[in-house]
């Protein structure tokens, strides 16, 4: 959008961190002119709890519970990582049992799942649009409802674990899913009626928030925000973990690499985690152990070692390089999240000429989440 | 800009004709999920007070609060949860080993005090106390294994030919393995009687730190690698992984980190303190009371000079245990250290009371720790048979290498270890064997693992059978005749209930030999009688003082014939006293 008046003067604004229209605890510090942004800086550290220090002073288990804090929205990337980094170190990630690796795949995906229907809804609600953050939200919920069946708790899982998972699927489990998906399912027409096909958001999001594809290399971008310029890059494909080689899945892609492109990669990637949700509830072992049997997980010593883990989320290559040291707890772990790019490196860059009504809704769009730049 | 694209998004309203799907009020909030990790619950009568949910709670959420008084096998302590600190995380629950823990799927709890979100569950009454719902402990997630290391053992068939030693021992492995399993807690240190450091030793030997795991174990027991083998481990019977599972083998992996140093003193320093310079004491025993004295007064300093009049000292652990439980290398490599640390040992010398006397005299204290090595009679006709023996005797004999004779068919009366040590042996020396024991199988007090290698090894047990005599067979040998017994409830809680006679009924068994093992009393008159009756009761007993002094000036005594338990280990905590008590005596004269 142009400018329609001429400023000279330079304002000077903050935008949060207490600001409903930021996506959690951040600000961005503004210059503008008129309403038109010249330069910018991002402000983190309002969420900084430190969960990489501090597990380094906890026992493994003990580092257990504390990751999925680093992902409000999509916990699961978390737990999952630092699982499969420390399986690896420990020289156990080849014994953890099939089941586990189908049940960890099904909560991965559910996850993404929850969290790309939440972004979803916040991209529209971040315009001004209602029903569709609201409706977005409930189906969330019903999604939560599952995750607190499954794993106790609807928000903080606590439940992909060192071995496998931490529980079996409860009695009766794919049945209810399946009516949550059919649910969501059911809604999804809606919402492309009040999004895709409303101009009000077209004309906000098609051509708003370009994001240029040779900056994919140099700045290390990843999930839709890539995949909405047409490049095919999915570490689910790339480099498949777990379960992913089995299921039929394609990368989405779409065109135009602007707000729009990157909603209707977000609106496909719904009906694609339904469709792998239900391929893993058709296909996934009904017996067996879900977790391996260690003589102590409380004592557990893992031998010096490096490694870096990814796994795709919702918003993109979630990455743990983990360092153990021979004891009983970590050496380093650091936590790669691609809010990190997305949200403090990409956003800064993006900045200069953006309108500032279409800040938030930018935000929404590159799915910055604090927790996860400030591990 | 289309015109669909104007219109299309007011055909929403169409929804607000359909039903809600959003719950009007706080009100109508359905439950929590059936594993929902909601507000904690405790079944305080399983609960052990532990302490392994305060240990993982990385929140430091739990503090152990007493609630009772602590008594063997639970600390009286029970968890304390702070929820301004709790994540519900649940790892206090899963960890929990004797599963008492546990998390209603109550999720909503209102109020204006902030410190009633602080309480301990089953303690301090919750609504949801008897939620049936809610997180619990699962048998497919574990954070320690619950099942023991199975130790190997020798096929019975085969060790019944030799004289091998039956338990194999843990492998290297298999020792870290069942090491890794261990909480922690502790609770086992408060229920050895010698308050041996567990948890430390078996975390050296977890973390592979053998040597370090010899040396906390010898702070408190000279003896280790005997109560590696035989101890009657009272440790495992509190171990909180055991109100569950299987507990902690903490006897074998002891003897697994003792076996590992052939050369003891390669490990442990024996350097001497001066606590103790310039004073003597005289031990009279070389069983484990008086060992244990012997080896602690010589670190401290003392010149201790140990008697027995067993070719080896060990006492009943020597002359009674036999090899294929605890061999003589295990016996000779500590005995080797007792040396090292300046023990004078003189075996194969039997002290009488002219000597007791002089002892007295020289020492600063003498240590009296001779056992019970008087056994009990039968009370039956026919006892004084030729073929009719005391299993005391039967196994010293055969440890003093004197010729023992046991014929083709034998019977063992009792039920405790003696029996089922002498019958074991008696199989060994190819005699079938057949034990008599008056009350029922769970009554015996041997131990139940011996009682099931002895039947392994073709031992038969007659339960509730009353000897009545023994008489001469036509043509040499003898027939044991007894008597079936019904069982009467015990006469005062807690004591085991009684067997009685059936009249009228008689079984005979035709036996070349019959083994006395109902028992045995201390026997004081080597110290002359004046002596013995100062120092102990009419039928040789000794009380003592907290640190194991008699009624008698310096005379010290520890042991089987003090504490009623009559096992090894409490003999060595009797010892571990008596240093103490003579340390004192030391310092006092000192003054
Ligand atoms: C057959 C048998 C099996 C047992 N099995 C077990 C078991 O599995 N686990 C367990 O924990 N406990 C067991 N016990 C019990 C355990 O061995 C004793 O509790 C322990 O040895 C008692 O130690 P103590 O210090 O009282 O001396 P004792 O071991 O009784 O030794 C006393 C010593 O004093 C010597 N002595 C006596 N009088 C004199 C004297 N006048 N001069 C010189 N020396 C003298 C004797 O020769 C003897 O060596 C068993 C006992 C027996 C007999
Ligand atoms: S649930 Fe987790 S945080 Fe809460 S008391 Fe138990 S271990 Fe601690």
């Amino acid at each position: 959008m142009s400018n329609d008046y001429d400023v000279t003067k330079e304002t000077h604004l903050w935008f949060g961190p207490q600001h409903p229209g930021v996506t959690g605890n951040m600000s961005v510090e503004l210059w503008l002119k008129g309403d038109t942004i010249q330069r910018g800086i991002t402000h983190v550290g309002y969420l900084h709890r430190g969960f990489e220090k501090l597990m380094e002073r906890r026992t493994f288990i003990q580092s257990f519970p504390i990751v999925c804090r680093i992902c409000v929205p999509e916990p699961d990337t978390n737990e999952y990582l630092l699982a499969k980094g420390l399986e690896q170190l420990g020289g156990i990630y080849d014994d953890v049992p099939e089941k586990a690796r189908w049940i960890r795949t099904l909560t991965l995906e559910m996850a993404r799942l929850a969290a790309t229907l939440m972004v979803l809804g916040g991209q529209v609600g971040s315009m001004g649009l209602g029903p569709v953050p609201q409706w977005m939200m409930t189906l969330r919920d019903y999604v939560l409802d599952s995750f607190e069946e499954l794993s106790g708790h609807r928000i903080y899982h606590m439940y992909i674990v060192y071995g496998g998972v931490r529980r079996d699927l409860p009695e009766g489990f794919e049945g209810r899913l399946e009516k949550t998906l059919q649910t969501i399912e059911e809604r999804l027409p809606w919402i492309d009626r009040l999004m895709f096909e409303n101009d009000v958001f077209r004309k906000r999001a098609i051509g708003i928030g370009y994001v240029p594809p040779e900056w994919v290399d140099e700045m290390s971008l990843s999930g839709p925000i890539v995949r909405a310029m047409g490049i095919p890059r999915d570490v689910r494909k790339d480099y498949p973990y777990e379960v992913y080689p089995e299921l039929d899945f394609d990368v989405i892609t779409e065109e135009g690499s602007d707000m729009f492109a990157r909603a209707r990669v977000r609106r496909r990637e719904i009906a694609q985690s339904i469709n792998l949700i239900r391929q893993m509830l058709a296909d996934m072992p009904k017996d067996g152990p879900f977790c391996l049997k260690l003589p102590s997980l409380m004592h557990w010593r893992i031998p010096k070692g490096q490694t870096y883990v990814r796994a795709e989320a919702s918003r993109g290559e979630f990455g743990y390089f983990v360092v153990t040291d021979g004891t009983d707890k970590v050496r380093r772990v650091n936590v790669r999240g691609p809010s990190y790019v997305h949200g403090v490196s990409l956003l800064e860059r993006m900045l200069p000429g953006t309108n500032i009504s279409d800040l938030s809704s930018l935000m929404v769009s590159l799915q910055t989440c604090p927790p996860e730049i400030e591990r | 800009m289309s015109l669909k694209h104007i219109i299309t998004p007011f055909s929403a309203w169409v929804r607000a004709f359909t039903k809600p799907y959003t719950v009007p009020e706080a009100k109508t909030m359905r439950p929590g999920a059936p594993r929902y990790r909601g507000w904690h619950i405790n079944d305080t009568d399983r609960c052990v007070g532990c302490g392994t949910c305060a240990d993982i709670c990385q929140n430091e959420a739990i503090d152990m609060v007493r609630v009772d008084e602590p008594v063997n096998g639970d600390a009286g302590l029970r968890p304390r949860v702070d929820y301004g600190r709790c994540c519900w995380c649940a790892l206090c629950v899963d960890v929990c080993p004797s599963a008492s823990l546990g998390m209603s799927n109550e999720y909503v709890w209102v109020d204006g005090d902030a410190d009633v979100f602080r309480y301990t569950p089953g303690v301090d009454e919750k609504p949801w106390d008897e939620s049936a719902l809610g997180w619990r402990k699962d048998e497919g997630f574990h954070l320690f294994d619950p099942d023991r290391v199975p130790m190997p053992h020798l096929d019975p068939l085969e060790r019944v030919k030799t004289w091998a030693e039956v338990v194999i021992g843990y492998a290297e492995e298999e020792a870290r393995r069942e090491a890794a399993r261990c909480v922690q807690c502790g609770l086992c240190i408060a229920a050895c009687p010698a308050r041996m450091h567990i948890p430390d030793y078996i975390a050296a030997i977890r973390d592979g730190d053998d040597a370090e795991a010899v040396r906390i174990i010898y702070d408190n027991n000279p003896m280790p690698e005997m109560c590696g083998k035989v101890c009657t481990r009272n440790c495992e019977k509190v171990c909180s992984i055991g109100v569950k599972g299987e507990a902690i083998a903490i006897r074998w992996l002891k003897r697994y980190a003792t076996e590992r140093f052939d050369d003891l003193k390669s490990v442990i320093d024996v350097t001497r303190s001066d606590v103790g310079k310039g004073h003597t004491v005289a031990i009279v025993g070389g069983g484990p009371s008086g060992f244990t004295a012997a080896y602690y007064l010589a670190l401290r300093g003392f010149s201790v000079t140990i008697y027995d009049e067993l070719p080896r000292l060990g006492g009943a652990t020597f002359f009674g245990i036999p090899k294929y439980r605890f061999p003589l290398p295990s016996l000779d490599k500590q005995v080797q250290l007792l040396e090292d640390a300046g023990v004078r040992i003189i075996t194969d010398h039997r002290v009488e009371a002219e000597e007791f006397a002089r002892l007295r005299e020289e020492c600063l204290a003498v240590f009296v720790g001779t056992g019970l090595m008087k056994p009990y009679r039968l009370g039956a006709h026919g006892e004084e048979l030729d073929g009719v023996i005391f299993a005391l005797e039967f196994l010293r004999d055969y440890h003093i290498d004197r010729p023992v004779e046991v014929g083709e068919k034998v019977v063992v009366v009792g039920g405790g270890n003696v029996a089922i040590d002498a019958s074991r042996l008696a199989r060994r020396l190819g005699a079938d064997v057949t034990i008599s024991y008056r009350r029922r199988e769970v009554d015996m007090p041997a131990d139940e693992e011996e009682i099931e290698d002895a039947r392994a090894e073709g031992v038969e047990i007659f339960t509730q059978s009353i000897p009545l005599r023994v008489e001469t067979r036509e043509g040499g040998g003898l027939t044991y005749v007894w008597g079936p017994a019904e069982m009467l409830p015990a006469e005062e809680p807690g004591k085991r209930p009684r067997p009685q006679l059936i009249e009228g009924v008689e079984h005979r068994l035709d036996v070349d030999r019959v083994i006395v093992a109902i028992g045995q009393g201390p026997d004081l008159s080597w110290m002359g009688d004046e002596t013995a009756h100062a120092v102990g009761d009419k039928r040789g007993w000794i009380s003592t003082d907290e640190f194991g002094a008699t009624a008698v000036d310096g005379v010290f005594a520890g042991g089987d014939l003090v504490n009623p338990v009559a096992d090894a280990i409490s003999a060595i905590a009797d010892g571990l006293r008596v240093v103490e008590g003579i340390v004192k005596r030391a310092k006092a004269k000192q003054k």
